[in-house]
């Protein structure tokens, strides 16, 4: 039973069988309920009651054939009084919406020290989370697979991920299956891919054959742009060149050891093996798609569910860091800020040169490009669709996926403009929007016929 | 001159020679080529000036002295000074170390006086000892839930092997004649465990014992640098995180050191109860 169901339909159950998302009994009722919720109308009182009403649900009845039996027998109205009578559900509901008592001040929010995670970080020694009442603790952490280890044992309560991660462990592909949320993207752009000197004249991905390359991790939005970069000049990823997961503090020192040609890989190393002459800046990640997400703000459903006015406190510090860092006269300070060994662990001038987007490519030019990275909260659902075309299409994942189901159920973009609303930002509309990838359109929509638009594939 | 001070002079002398071959080797090679003024002030000296990737000793010996200045600040959780990072590191090792010694000797005792639990235990010991401990670490990270007590844990598991193997050797390799002498006298089992066997065996447990932290201390290093968080390996990673060499440099050294002293600790421990036959 999700958050957001009515919990007093006793037609409701935990497996999808009804529409594509699941939340409605059937295709026709989805389709009529959905142009209700991409234009954000659905009245927010009813949402929180509904929210809190599922917790109070299931408290009552932690089995889910349980509680539809005792609907069944009794109706819903009944069951909503008879509820109401152990449980001011009113009172409840109008806590949540105030954003009522914090359940757990003292947080652990776990990070990877790039350049990606500079809301989660500046938030730390800039005070937005104790704006907000929190008292977090920020832990850099070795890599993605110990992070995602740490979050799923709770030593963490939040964490920065790679924005397929929270896909990936929701679908179980590398790690036991578990309901993952995703409620904000960190930063967009801010990659890029970074070729050792010694191949500053092989700037046409074609002679690239035998190439080794590194990207932080499988499931990475690296890992995908850089599969997709090689693969429309006729490279096949997994044939003509390999690629290896390599943690990101590692491709400098890989580079410059020659155990890598190159890397599609987070800032600040790209800027960081210009900065020690070991490589120069091919392309920027966002001359392949302006406007990638890359990395996001994620924690368990269960985190989101059990403790809601800690998740919504935490939700809109970041939201509010990311305001914060989106505004380039900011960014200066912001490296100040996340430069010291606390946290990056850079020196300055990287950091601003990645964030201010002036920067030395490592052939000898200054270039200077204002949205070299930049930082939007939003987890467009269309995004999620993307990556798990990719992740098909890669053959990370197997059989036929309900794209849209999956990417409403872990990218919670409803949430996320709520609390834009609240800190005084201006949220989209809608929750899904089309893009282009290297000029060629993406339709959220047709997610199958774009995967069969591809000529190199592994489907 | 006695031997020693020609010891520590032929010492002193190859310490200096290595210095200065050291400094000489990192001198740099001098700016490459005339960059434009703009472009230099962004890049690093590497490429600016053609100042070489490696410290020279000068910049080592400033770095350390600055980490002997101030090992105790802490200026939030990831960035703590020397002393708290080795502290971390110690209790660590120690924890893991202790409850192998716990579970190490009695198993070894038991090993070591009853030929059929040698025979029966065998094949485990075999199969279980040559793993490397780090390859436990996703185990258990995966079982534990708990990056820290999953590092105790991979320093019990590495540091149990020499421990056990050289208890049950010096148990069953107690002299003969000795043990007769007890039976003659109808000495019980615990007493002859402990009057008997135990300070005769006690030499080549201690040489288990000492072999067992000297890896402990090999394998947190490791364990620290996968898991992150505090102590002495994850500062070295997360100064190669910053790519300086200068930290790890001082941090390979001081690693030297504390492995030293507990090495040493223990020999000191074991010439005490070693006696002459």
């Amino acid at each position: 039973m999700s958050t957001f169901d009515n919990p007093f339909d006793p037609e409701r159950r935990l497996n999808r069988t009804g529409c594509s998302c699941g939340r409605h009994r059937s295709q026709a009722e989805h389709d009529a309920q959905l142009a209700l919720q991409c234009a954000q109308i659905e009245s927010e009182d009813k949402r929180y009651q509904g929210v809190v009403a599922s917790a109070v649900m299931r408290a009552v009845f932690p089995k889910d054939a349980a509680r539809r039996a005792f609907l069944k027998s009794v109706g819903a109205s009944t069951a909503l009084a008879a509820l109401s009578q152990l449980f001011p559900l009113k009172t409840a509901t109008d806590v949540f919406a105030q954003g009522g008592a914090i359940e757990k001040k003292d947080l652990k929010v776990g990070f990877i020290p790039i350049t990606c995670a500079t809301p989660i970080i500046m938030a730390h020694p800039m005070g937005f989370y104790s704006k907000h009442g929190l008292n977090v603790e920020v832990i850099k952490t070795a890599g993605w697979a110990v992070i995602r280890d740490k979050t799923l044992n709770k030593e963490y309560d939040a964490a920065h991920m790679l924005s397929p991660m929270p896909l990936a462990i929701t679908l179980g592909a590398g790690s036991n299956p578990m309901p993952y949320t995703m409620p904000a993207v960190e930063n967009i752009n801010g990659q890029a891919i970074t070729l050792a000197t010694k191949h500053k004249d092989k700037n046409d991905p074609k002679v690239w054959k035998g190439f080794k390359f590194a990207v932080p991790f499988d499931y990475s939005m690296h890992n995908y742009l850089l599969r997709y970069y090689v693969a429309e000049h006729g490279i096949d990823p997994d044939q003509d060149i390999q690629i290896r997961a390599v943690p990101p503090p590692e491709m400098v020192a890989n580079l410059r050891a020659d155990n890598i040609d190159g890397f599609l890989g987070p800032d600040p190393f790209n800027q960081r093996a210009v900065y020690d002459g070991v490589g120069f800046i091919h392309i920027l990640s966002k001359q392949l798609w302006e406007g990638h997400p890359c990395c996001a703000f994620a924690a368990s459903k269960e985190f989101v569910t059990t403790m809601p006015n800690t998740y919504a406190a935490l939700l809109k510090s970041i939201i509010d860091a990311t305001a914060f860092a989106h505004k380039a006269e900011n960014r200066k300070e912001i490296a100040a800020a996340i430069a010291p060994a606390n946290y990056l662990n850079q020196p300055e001038i990287v950091l601003e040169q990645i964030l201010t987007g002036t920067y030395a490519d490592g052939l000898g030019n200054v270039k200077r490009d204002p949205n070299r990275i930049d930082f939007d909260p939003f987890p467009w659902q269309s995004f999620a669709v993307w990556i798990l075309t990719q992740m098909k299409r890669w053959g990370q994942i197997k059989g036929d996926v309900d794209y849209k189901a999956v990417a409403e159920q872990v990218y919670l973009a409803t949430d996320t403009a709520k609390l834009m609303k609240e800190v005084g930002l201006t949220p989209p509309t809608t929750s899904s929007k089309s893009f282009k990838v290297m000029g060629k359109e993406f339709d959220p929509a047709k997610p199958d016929d774009y995967l069969k638009s591809f000529a190199i594939k592994r489907v | 001159m006695g031997m020693t001070w020609r010891a520590a002079m032929v010492s002193l002398l190859l310490f200096g020679l290595f210095v200065g071959v050291w400094h000489l080797a990192t001198m740099g090679s001098g700016p490459a080529v005339t960059m434009d003024p703009e472009y230099a002030k962004l890049v690093g000296a590497t490429a600016s000036q053609g100042k070489s990737a490696m410290p020279g000793p000068a910049e080592v010996g400033l770095k350390i002295w600055q980490h002997l200045k101030d090992p105790f600040y802490d200026r939030g959780s990831n960035d703590k000074g020397l002393g708290i990072q080795l502290a971390y590191s110690i209790a660590r090792v120690m924890t893991g170390y202790l409850i192998a010694v716990a579970v190490a000797i009695p198993i070894g005792f038991l090993i070591g006086m009853s030929p059929l639990m040698n025979r029966s235990l065998d094949p485990f010991i075999q199969v279980l000892k040559p793993i490397s401990p780090l390859a436990w670490m996703p185990l258990a990270l995966y079982t534990i839930k708990d990056s820290s007590l999953s590092s105790i844990f991979v320093i019990f598991i590495c540091s149990l092997w020499p421990m056990l193997i050289n208890t049950a050797f010096g148990v069953a390799s107690v002299r003969k004649e000795w043990l007769n002498v007890a039976r003659t006298l109808e000495v019980g089992p615990f007493r002859r465990a402990f009057t008997i066997i135990l300070p005769a065996a006690a030499p080549t447990i201690l040489t288990g014992m000492r072999i067992s932290i000297g890896i402990a201390w090999l394998v947190i290093v490791a364990a620290e640098m996968l898991v992150g968080g505090t102590g002495i390996g994850y500062f070295v990673w997360n100064e190669w995180n910053n790519l300086s060499i200068t930290n790890v440099i001082t941090a390979i050294l001081v690693i030297g050191v504390v492995g030293m002293v507990l090495d040493q600790v223990l020999a000191r421990a074991t010439r005490l109860v070693t006696f002459p036959e």
